[in-house]
């Protein structure tokens, strides 16, 4: 560990916060999908800080094992995410959030 | 600890597995000529699949399977509750494939990725389902996740396909990063990620707090509100054989899965998620019946009728484990039998080449196909749950289940929930046996026509009278 006056706590914030950026920026933001799949990814890194830090702080390695697992499938969903998203700019042309309004009730 | 065990335990998904790798290949070489080839060894690899799950079942094993020294207990563990659901989810899928023929052909989609994309997700239903660890529910969900998200952009040049693709995309991402965060926090506040050691552990509000987030992004798998938005959109804009894959495996799978988490690895907390799956049911019976109402798209009537018919499967989920445990597998299987039948049937409709969407698009059907008409009748009624459908047994086992525990209340939303959405039910038959009829439709594939005849048949006469087999079934998994 880095120094004594870090506790879990502070990891837990950070990863707290970045979640709550990474949930934001999926809603909140009105212009670019790149943005969406930039959010998802942060959404996956803070959970990943969270396994880390239980990790290292529970003493098992059970976290760090998932870590692992995580940034694989966030590799996998990023190239599906992207493959996705070249099919939808080939039909639409563009790729703004408010144009993707095709379906609706 | 012996690898063999091991795979032997597993067979089930180690057959989907071996044939996707093999089939992959093939593909490879073979291009888009064999993707009727592909489609008919898939539809055999996942029958296959089911019938070693069912002979699991038969035996009665429950090992688990994987164990190291970091996971001591297992990370996978096929119960007879996973054996049943699993079993059910393969066959269901295998009938999805098996009818998609004609539709693929239709739309230009017979590409070989095709039934390889609906054996990988069959494969991930199957793993989340027999996860005896969180690590292994998280990769299950994501392989199902992940070929669903291409199933539904499946028509390359189709702009609405597209869409729906990329919608299912991010709010599906977004749902696992849901349930990754709860996964962490349980993790950390229990000590350990598998089942037992969640179980084992105290309860205290870290490890609540992870567990409401588990339930939301397992509730959006399984399209239950408030976490059904994605639904009618995705549903709409999917191709209609992928449609008619939607709404039946993944549906049990994901509903089985949400129980199975709640009944085993959160059995010693129930009285912390009680209330939150009752509220979702409750949300997704009234969302789905009047979500509905005002609907002329057969597809998004499809996924209300699904959101509505979940929040009737967490009725027995929310009644805990001695008493739901059966109903919920009742209930499922009997639903997406029924399911199958309809919706696959009418999706795949053609008239002119082009698949049929509208609600009008069914009048006069019984003109034109007295017997689609008659069977879609009698499917129609079992999806509703009225008597003497089988859907009936399972709707009238769900609220048993829900007033001996006492929570009349929700039984109370499920039968408003009911007559409200009888309101749609009956437009489709309106349509079908009153109005005038449109032009002719195309001829019906023969594989349509037999999926439809064969769950027409299940639901009635079959398992109206042979239910106790099915009860019984349900409640061994249930034991198990």
């Amino acid at each position: 560990m880095a120094g004594a006056e870090l506790t879990l706590g502070h990891y837990l914030a950070v990863s707290a916060a970045l979640f709550t950026i990474g949930v934001f920026g999926i809603f909140v933001n009105r212009k670019n999908i790149i943005v969406i799949l930039m959010s998802i990814e942060l959404i996956l890194l803070s959970v990943n800080l969270n396994l880390v830090a239980f990790s290292v702080f529970n003493g098992t390695i059970m976290g760090q094992v998932f870590a692992m697992l995580v940034l694989t499938v966030a590799a996998a969903e990023a190239a599906v995410g992207l493959a996705i998203l070249v099919v939808y700019f080939r039909n639409r042309g563009e790729i703004a959030v408010e144009d993707v309004n095709v379906l609706h009730g | 600890m012996n690898f063999l065990a091991d795979i032997t335990t597993a067979l089930p998904e180690t057959i989907l597995l071996v044939f996707g790798l093999v089939g992959l290949l093939l593909g490879a070489i073979g291009g888009d000529r064999i993707s009727g080839l592909l489609r008919v060894l898939a539809a055999a690899a996942l029958a296959a699949a089911a019938v070693t799950a069912f002979v699991q079942f038969g035996r009665g094993e429950s090992v688990p399977a994987f164990a190291s020294a970091v996971a001591p207990d297992g990370l996978y563990k096929a119960t007879l509750f996973t054996l049943f659901a699993k079993g059910v989810t393969y066959v269901l899928a295998a009938f999805a494939l098996f009818m998609s023929g004609g539709a693929l052909k239709s739309s230009q989609m017979e590409r070989y990725e095709y039934p390889l994309l609906i054996t990988f997700g069959s494969f991930g239903a199957g793993m989340m389902l027999s996860a005896n660890d969180l690590m292994t529910l998280y990769v299950g969900i994501e392989t199902l996740s992940l070929s669903s998200y291409v199933l539904a952009a499946f028509r390359r040049d189709s702009l609405k396909s597209a869409e729906a693709g990329l919608k299912y995309f991010v709010l599906g991402a977004l749902a696992s990063g849901l349930l990754l965060y709860g996964s962490a926090l349980v993790y950390g506040f229990s000590g350990g990620t598998s089942y037992a050691a969640i179980a084992a552990a105290p309860s205290s509000v870290g490890l609540v707090f992870g567990l409401v987030f588990l339930i939301c992004g397992l509730s959006f798998k399984a399209s239950a509100a408030p976490f059904h938005i994605w639904t009618p959109d995705v549903y709409e804009g999917a191709p209609a054989p992928v449609v008619a894959f939607f709404s039946t495996a993944p549906k049990i799978a994901a509903v089985g899965v949400l129980a199975h988490v709640m009944f085993n690895a959160f059995g010693t907390h129930t009285a912390s998620w009680k209330m939150i799956i009752a509220i979702i049911s409750a949300l997704s019976m009234l969302v789905g019946a009047f979500g509905a109402l005002m609907q002329n798209s057969i597809k998004r009537i499809l996924a209300y009728s699904s959101i509505s018919n979940v929040g009737f499967a967490l009725i027995a989920i929310a009644s805990g484990v001695e008493k739901g445990a059966a109903a919920v597998l009742v209930y499922m299987t009997l639903y997406v039998i029924a399911t199958l039948g309809m919706f696959g049937g009418v999706l795949a409709l053609r008239r002119a080449g082009k698949p049929i969407d509208q609600v009008s698009d069914l009048n006069g059907l019984v003109k034109s196909k007295p017997g689609m008409a008659l069977g879609l009748l009698i499917l129609i009624f079992s999806v509703a749950g009225i008597p003497p459908a089988a859907g009936f047994w399972g709707k009238l086992q769900v609220f048993t289940a829900g007033i001996e525990d006492g929570m009349l209340w929700l039984v109370l939303v499920g039968a408003l929930a009911s007559v409200v959405s009888l309101g749609y039910y009956l437009r489709l038959v309106w349509a079908m046996f009153v109005k005038p009829a449109k032009e002719p439709l195309d001829k019906t594939d023969i594989s349509v026509a037999a999926t439809v005849a064969i769950t027409t048949i299940l639901v009635f006469p079959v398992l109206t009278i042979t239910i106790q087999i099915l009860l019984d079934a349900a409640a061994r998994a249930a034991g198990g």
